[in-house]
């Protein structure tokens, strides 16, 4: 039985690192200036857990083999010092792995998050409410309008709470249901939540942020490739969150510009 | 015995509030108000609705459909508008047949729906997806009610008249009005901006028109044995 269970263990192990081993199930085309550095970051962290993932459970799996005769007369080794050494070294190896992990990605995080967005990037604002997202864009203006919560009305498409009756700056500001960008461009979005937590996640930007209600999270990216993205909420919601999803298209400067002449004619 | 007496007290009360009931049949009078319902000024632009989130909804819309809170047409009339008898009916009685308001496309068809206080309500889900319909009652019990694809229509009612804004728990967009009311002498303007509120006995009557933006706009109207008239005009503003 205990050989059968050292064979069981060595089986699922070798299996669970092949499929990382051939990125059977990996991560979407990365679209974003940002993506290859956390996913060298990634790489990084899955060879060296791997690694000690396949070391630890392959010993695991010859320990159980060597010990599963039923040989009462058999010695058994102990850890120099018993156990307190045993976790102390554990304690230490540990901790030296997740240190440098966190030392050496720190720079692909810091990209993303600590970065302040560049001077001439293209700011959006996005509005995610039960179950949905929604994106403002300044209008030929170039100027955003006050947000007033009050004011907020689904029925007549009033998301972000605009006050166009007294506020000249919101009565040109575009807000639409898919976030449409031009590629290559600089992007800035300002997350703002109506409700509950949402998240922001597109896994092809390598970017999810989560939206708290109250506070405006920046967040910054510049897309790589022309295509049509999900943009899905990572944060239970409530019982529409598995709907809760919209569209990223990135397009090409000009088609961009053309669309937002559409968008603001309506 | 004492008893049996109060069971024929309550019988007696029974029956003869029955007989009361078809004693005074609703007048089926032949007088009607007709008219149209327009705005001036400029009225705010519908915006177009964005379903991509949703393909099986916006698959069924050829073009976008817009929000609906102030649904024009040509001739600057105003559809969707509620005109009733406010004041002066006599006529009305408890309705016999259920009304039927449908989810379909990811919007509430009709958008504006009258009935009775008291009138059975059916709501069918007739998409794909799940519906949480949400009647934002104030005077009346508010509730919402998730519908899965496939699942049986609600069967529900309101005791108290009341213009009831619904909205969809799930789909931000979608929205519509229950106007319940304690008169059947009811008529939703069309895309035309006309009503006709048809069965009505001579006499003076309070007619009141309703547009979810606008309010409420009151005229007392005298009707004789055929048509009366009453128009309405709301101020429509860009904002």
């Amino acid at each position: 039985m205990g050989r059968l269970f050292a064979v069981v263990v060595t089986v699922i192990t070798l299996l669970s690192v092949s499929f990382f081993v051939m990125h059977t199930w990996w991560m979407p085309v990365d679209i974003s200036t940002t993506g290859p550095a956390i996913d060298h970051q990634l790489e990084e962290t899955m060879t060296g857990s791997g690694l000690l993932f396949l070391g630890g459970q392959l010993l695991l799996g010859l320990f159980v083999w060597q010990s599963s005769d039923k040989n009462p007369a058999r010695k058994i080794k102990i850890f120099p010092g018993g156990a307190n050494p045993l976790v102390a070294a554990a304690i230490i190896l540990v901790g030296i792995e997740i240190l440098t992990l966190t030392f050496v990605g720190s720079k692909a995080w810091a990209a993303v998050n600590l970065v302040p967005a560049a001077a001439d990037s293209l700011h959006i604002d996005v509005q995610a409410e039960q179950f949905a997202f929604y994106f403002r864009y300044a209008g030929p203006d170039g100027q955003f309008g006050g947000l007033h919560p009050d004011k907020i009305d689904d029925g007549s498409g009033n998301y972000f709470g605009l006050d166009p009756a007294n506020d000249v700056a919101a009565r040109d500001d575009v807000v639409v249901g898919s976030l449409v960008i031009p590629v290559n461009r600089p992007i800035l979005l300002t997350l703002h939540s109506k409700d509950v937590g949402h998240s922001f996640y597109v896994p092809e930007l390598r970017i999810q942020q989560d939206f708290v209600p109250g506070i405006e999270i920046p967040v910054h990216f510049t897309a790589t490739q022309t295509g049509k993205f999900e943009i899905v909420c990572t944060q239970l919601c409530g019982l529409g969150h598995y709907n809760m999803k919209a569209y990223l298209q990135v397009m090409s400067e000009a088609d961009y510009e053309q669309w937002l002449k559409g968008q603001e004619g309506q | 015995m004492r008893m049996k007496f109060f069971a024929a007290l309550a019988l007696t009360v029974a029956m003869g509030s029955a007989l009361m009931v078809f004693a005074t049949p609703p007048p089926a009078g032949s007088g009607s108000i007709t008219g149209k319902v327009t705005y001036t000024g400029t009225p705010m632009k519908m915006k177009p609705i964005d379903m991509s989130k949703e393909p099986s909804c916006a698959k069924q819309h050829a073009t976008p459909i817009t929000t609906e809170n102030v649904a024009t047409g040509p001739g600057n009339t105003l559809q969707w508008v509620v005109v009733y008898i406010s004041a002066g009916d006599e006529g009305t009685t408890t309705a016999s047949q259920g009304v039927r308001y449908d989810q379909k496309g990811c919007q509430y068809l009709p958008h504006v729906l009258t009935m009775l206080a008291g009138q059975q309500l059916q709501i069918y889900n007739d998409d794909q997806t799940s519906h949480n319909i949400h009647p934002l009652a104030k005077v009346n019990q508010e509730w919402n009610k998730s519908q899965p694809p496939g699942s049986p229509p609600i069967d529900t009612k309101w005791d108290k008249p009341e213009f009831i804004a619904v909205k969809c728990n799930i789909h931000p967009w979608m929205h519509g009005y229950f106007a319940v009311l304690k008169t059947s002498h009811v008529s939703i303007t069309g895309e035309d901006g006309t009503f006709d509120i048809k069965g009505l006995s001579p006499g003076k009557y309070t007619v009141t028109a309703w547009q979810e933006q606008y309010g409420t706009k009151t005229q007392d109207v005298t009707v004789g044995a055929g048509a009366a008239t009453a128009n309405f005009v709301f101020t429509a503003t860009p904002y």
